[in-house]
């Protein structure tokens, strides 16, 4: 019960998902408006489930994230193939299909958004408010108070972050793709 | 406790999604639900959609729990994008299309006979209970986003296709109320409730956008299925109204059987270089053209597109096939295939076949523009059509929504009807629409008006003498009539009608979507088998009546469509005040 319990939470409450995961999640509107009151039993709830990560970790959400690159977009099969044998169009022919699921699935879990909508090439005013870690500056940067220059790169970001919850076994907790066996 | 929320469910026939809004806010706001879900094994994700879907766990997969949920950890099947994704593996193990055998009268939708022909191992479910199953997932995912507002406590509007008749929606109903929803509950046809979310889309603006005399084509095609609707234009007090003229027949032809006929094209053109394809690798070539043919028809793809299928094992480039497919050879396949260039007087050509399985009653032409004709040929009889509606995943190909247009405007060269204006929600707009005419029921706003689309006939069997070998001629006597609103009833009148007392009273029932002349009490003596449709038959049984020694009552029919808009029959007594309802008698009509 506990584990999925705790599965749950995370799947379904933002802010507890952003605490377990260390994570900041926007959770989608549903959810924010669902959060219901701290009931004396969802505090039970949280409580018991601290304990129960401690003795049994949950499977990494880096694992989960990986896992799902793997089930819809084969991409660690394609990263742990040696192509040193293959020409220019076997690979590319892989890469078409790989691109597109993979891509499918980093829009569905994160949102992945240019930092800023300007056209690379184009000039941005860099204004007053706080740029650290939004933006690299290079160039002249040091010289003076810098307040305008060329956009090289317009920088990704994550607009949210909705991983898959995983509900399986400490066993298991490793594992990204399970083996296959046709049983005849 | 009273309604906190309008609730709108979409129960797909190959994908479900919920919408919701608010009755606090001074406007409808309507969103989407994300539905907690299995997209794998042990492995939850919330996402927008519910395929409609259901996969019979394994033994082993019920003891190690890999389909366990929060609402039921022990679950010995899965729903959504996990049963979907294997469904095309292990077809013996999945029901899909539950909804489709809703409205198949030829099979009992109480019995567990799905998944259809698996074997005797794999336990099984009826079509009700499968499309229970996807509404108690929904119903869990609303409280689990929102535990306060139960969802037997608020406005729920379910959607249903327009082509289903009187017993198919008496089905879903029953689903339905086993699932949780509210006995009050009201059902919405689908291309009605695609037109609603335009409304809401477009808001006040559609009394510019359309005017007097227009006709509105909703051309909804799904995964599996096509619904057609028109709904027109009309003035009531200087006002504009809508009012559903006319719904097409089920059709079972839909999105996925273009993307099958693209993926058995290509596995003719791997086997012409020598390759075939195992089991598996079709299941991922299906994938591979449900995509292939959007980028193929999308107008301004490449003129040849590379479909790739990938081995099973591990080494994914070394076990890679590939053929280049020409666009205009898929264009040709599709197009010519499922949106042939036909005439307005074109008709659907008919299967053939003497003998058919019992199974799904797939449609023998695959051609929606021949269905289409024929469904516009009888509907406007003759009137305009001004404007269409597209709606359904099929239609995020381009060249499919250009090519249907063209053929539209071929067909009506004087006045070439156009696409009605405003965004365009193809996934989910039938959900969304549902939720806004909630909505606008419960606090004003504008309404379509529709009333029964078709007519309801009983069967009759005429007195006469009896011939050795030959049944009693039947006639068909009309009972309910075309367009016969909500809150509505009528006594119909007849000779009377000897019921036997203590014995069950069957009649066989027949629905038509052409005869919209016919009044209560009208008499067929014969139809063509286009004309009337015979459905599931009615049933009652007369408890004796203590205070008459007679062996038979004489009755007369009356019939009522309450408010929300369910169709009742009743027997009443002619002299005294006594009445029973007639059943739909879904069970017995299997072995017909």
């Amino acid at each position: 019960m506990g584990r999925i319990a705790l599965a749950w939470q995370i799947l379904t409450n933002g802010k507890f998902a952003a605490k377990v995961t260390g994570l900041l999640e926007t959770p989608p509107p549903a959810i924010v408006m669902a959060a219901p009151p701290k009931t004396l039993a969802q505090t039970k709830t949280l409580a018991q489930t601290k304990t129960i990560s401690q003795t049994k970790p949950l499977r990494s959400d880096a694992i989960s994230l990986l896992a799902a690159l793997q089930r819809e977009g084969r991409l660690i099969d394609f990263l742990k193939e040696p192509i040193d044998g293959y020409t220019d169009a076997q690979i590319g022919a892989a890469v078409r299909d790989i691109h597109r699921d993979c891509g499918q699935v980093l829009e569905r879990q994160f949102g992945i958004r240019p930092v800023l909508e300007q056209p690379e090439g184009s000039s941005v005013e860099l204004g007053s408010k706080s740029i650290a870690g939004k933006i690299k500056l290079s160039g002249k940067a040091g010289e003076a108070a810098a307040t305008s220059g060329k956009l090289v790169h317009h920088g990704w970001q994550s607009t949210k972050c909705e991983l898959p919850v995983w509900t399986g076994d400490a066993e298991s907790a490793g594992v990204i793709a399970p083996a296959e066996v046709e049983v005849r | 406790m009273s309604a906190q929320f309008v609730i709108g469910i979409d129960l797909g026939t190959t994908n479900s999604v919920l919408s919701y809004a608010a009755l606090s806010d001074e406007k409808p706001h309507v969103q989407v639900l994300p539905i907690p879900q299995l997209v794998a094994a042990n492995t939850m994700e919330s996402r927008p959609i519910l395929p409609s879907f259901l996969y019979l766990a394994t033994a082993d997969e019920v003891t190690s729990r890999a389909f366990s949920l929060p609402w039921n950890e022990q679950s010995a099947f899965a729903t959504g994008y996990a049963a979907r994704s294997l469904s095309a593996e292990f077809p013996d193990r999945t029901v899909g299309a539950a909804k489709s055998w809703l409205c198949h009268s030829k099979v009992d939708r109480h019995q567990a006979i799905l998944p259809w022909q698996a074997p005797a191992s794999v336990p099984k479910l009826s079509p009700v209970t499968t499309s229970q199953r996807y509404l108690e997932h929904l119903v869990a995912a609303w409280h689990n986003a929102f535990p306060q507002a139960a969802i037997s406590e608020q406005h729920v509007v379910l959607t249903v296709p327009a082509s289903f008749d009187a017993s198919a929606r008496e089905l879903t109903r029953e689903a339905a109320i086993a699932a949780g929803l509210p006995q009050g509950f009201v059902s919405l046809e689908e291309p009605q409730a695609a037109t609603y979310a335009w409304l809401d889309a477009v808001g006040d603006r559609w009394r510019k956008l359309l005017s007097v005399g227009d006709r509105l084509l909703v051309c909804d095609i799904g995964g599996g299925t096509t619904d057609l609707s028109l709904v027109e234009v009309a003035e009531e007090n200087g006002e504009l109204t809508l009012q559903r003229a006319a719904v097409g027949n089920h059709l079972l032809v839909g999105g996925d059987n273009m993307d099958l006929a693209l993926a058995h094209y290509v596995a003719q053109l791997f086997e012409e270089k020598g390759l075939t394809l195992d089991p598996w690798q079709s299941v991922s070539l299906w994938h591979s053209c449900r995509n292939a043919k959007e980028a193929l028809l999308s107008g301004t793809g490449p003129e040849a597109h590379t479909i790739s299928v990938p081995g099973r094992s591990s080494r994914l480039i070394g076990g890679l096939v590939s053929v280049s497919v020409d666009r205009a050879a898929a264009t040709d396949l599709l197009l010519g295939g499922f949106f042939p260039e036909s005439q307005l007087a074109d008709r659907p050509a008919k299967s053939r076949a003497g003998f058919r399985e019992i199974g799904l009653p797939y449609e023998a032409d695959t051609g929606i523009t021949r269905h289409l004709a024929a469904f516009l040929q009888q509907s406007l009889a003759g009137s305009r059509l001004t404007h269409v509606l597209f709606n359904g995943g099929v239609f995020k190909a381009t060249a499919l929504r250009s090519c249907l247009l063209q053929q539209l405007q071929n067909w009506f060269p004087d006045s070439p009807p156009r696409p009605v204006e405003g965004p365009e929600d193809l996934d989910y707009s039938v959900s969304r629409g549902a939720c806004f005419y909630g909505w606008s029921k419960l606090r004003g706003g504008v309404r379509i008006r529709g009333g029964t689309a078709r007519s309801y006939y009983v069967g009759i069997e005429t007195a006469g003498l009896a011939i050795p070998g030959a049944g009693r001629p039947l006639k068909a006597l009309c009972v309910v009539p075309t367009g016969m609103e909500e809150g509505t009833e009528v006594d119909v009148p007849s000779d009377s009608i000897g019921l036997i007392v203590g014995e069950a009273a069957r009649f066989r029932f027949f629905s038509s979507s052409t005869r919209k002349a016919d009044q209560p009490g009208d008499q067929i003596a014969r139809w063509t088998p286009e004309e009337l449709f015979e459905t599931d038959s009615l049933e009652t049984t007369l408890s004796a009546a203590a205070n008459s020694d007679d062996d038979y009552v004489p009755v007369r029919f009356h019939s009522r469509i309450t408010e929300l808009g369910i169709l009742e029959l009743w027997c009443v007594h002619e002299s005294e005040d006594k009445r029973w309802k007639l059943e739909f008698s879904v069970r017995d009509d299997a072995d017909a």
